[in-house]
């Protein structure tokens, strides 16, 4: 029976761009929503790739007002709960502050800044990503 | 298994933010690992044609320098919304590969592409 369910409602790859500031507008918070609804129906998402602003989405110090959305926890409980990986591109991460151990130099006295749950990588990762995917969406394009 | 044809619609001023630098390295990032790509200019993103900026003097690299170099990475489809470019007044020195386009044409151009990224 479970065939017959998936011929009728074919299970997608998909994949998410996000490129806007997360305290910007709304975007980043449509985007985990529409993650959210693309699990919860069934679908694979293994990979939102962020660029640009969005990549401050992975900002450890990141702090919303306590009267708005808590965004970052929000993204890291889809990845938690749903092995998504959550990328951030390393060109746009590192101009706005955001780095990883490996992106500071071995002997630098300055700390990382990448929050948990995010990664650092490159564009070939959002190439290969897209490459795999049934469905690209791009939030704040 | 085959390459995804991927169209790019570039559609930001090339100054005042930084997503058309954002737009432009990804396309030549995806050409560089021999990915199908194909480009529409369209809205405000025509302005990343326009000739004779000097971004140097604000402090940003010149993208229609990067533009330029798009043949180079073998990025032979670029397009460009004919209608946003005579709204925005440009039409001389152009990139010469860059083909002006009717509604009609981008519409084919998106229903032949796998995925569109915009940015």
């Amino acid at each position: 029976m479970a065939g017959v369910f998936l011929s009728i409602l074919p299970t997608m790859q998909y994949t998410l761009l996000a490129l806007s500031s997360p305290s910007d507008g709304q975007c980043l918070l449509t985007a985990v929503r529409v993650a959210d609804a693309i699990i919860r129906r069934g679908h694979q998402l293994d990979t939102v790739f962020f660029s640009d602003a969005a990549t401050t989405i992975g900002l450890a110090t990141l702090c919303m007002p306590q009267d708005e959305i808590a965004i970052q926890r929000q993204w890291q409980r889809l990845a938690a709960d749903h092995a998504v990986e959550l990328v951030l591109c390393v060109a746009s991460a590192i101009q706005r502050g955001v780095a990883g151990t490996d992106e500071l130099p071995s002997d630098s006295k300055l700390h990382p800044t990448l929050a948990e749950g995010f990664r650092i990588g490159g564009l070939g990762q959002l190439i290969s990503a897209t490459h795999a995917a049934d469905r690209v969406l791009t939030f704040g394009g | 298994m085959q390459k995804k044809q991927l169209l790019f619609v570039l559609q930001h001023a090339p100054l005042g933010a930084s997503l058309a630098r954002a737009g432009v390295d990804t396309v030549l990032a995806y050409a560089a690992f021999d990915q199908p790509v194909s480009v529409l200019f369209s809205g405000a993103g025509v302005l990343q044609l326009a000739p004779g900026a000097d971004c140097q003097r604000v402090g940003r690299r010149d993208l229609r320098r990067m533009i330029d170099s798009m043949p180079l990475y073998d990025i032979d489809q670029v397009f460009v919304d004919a209608v946003a470019l005579s709204a925005y007044g440009l039409s001389h020195d152009l990139p010469h590969f860059v083909k002006a386009v009717d509604a009609d044409a981008i519409r084919e151009l998106h229903a032949r592409c796998d995925h569109i990224l915009s940015f």
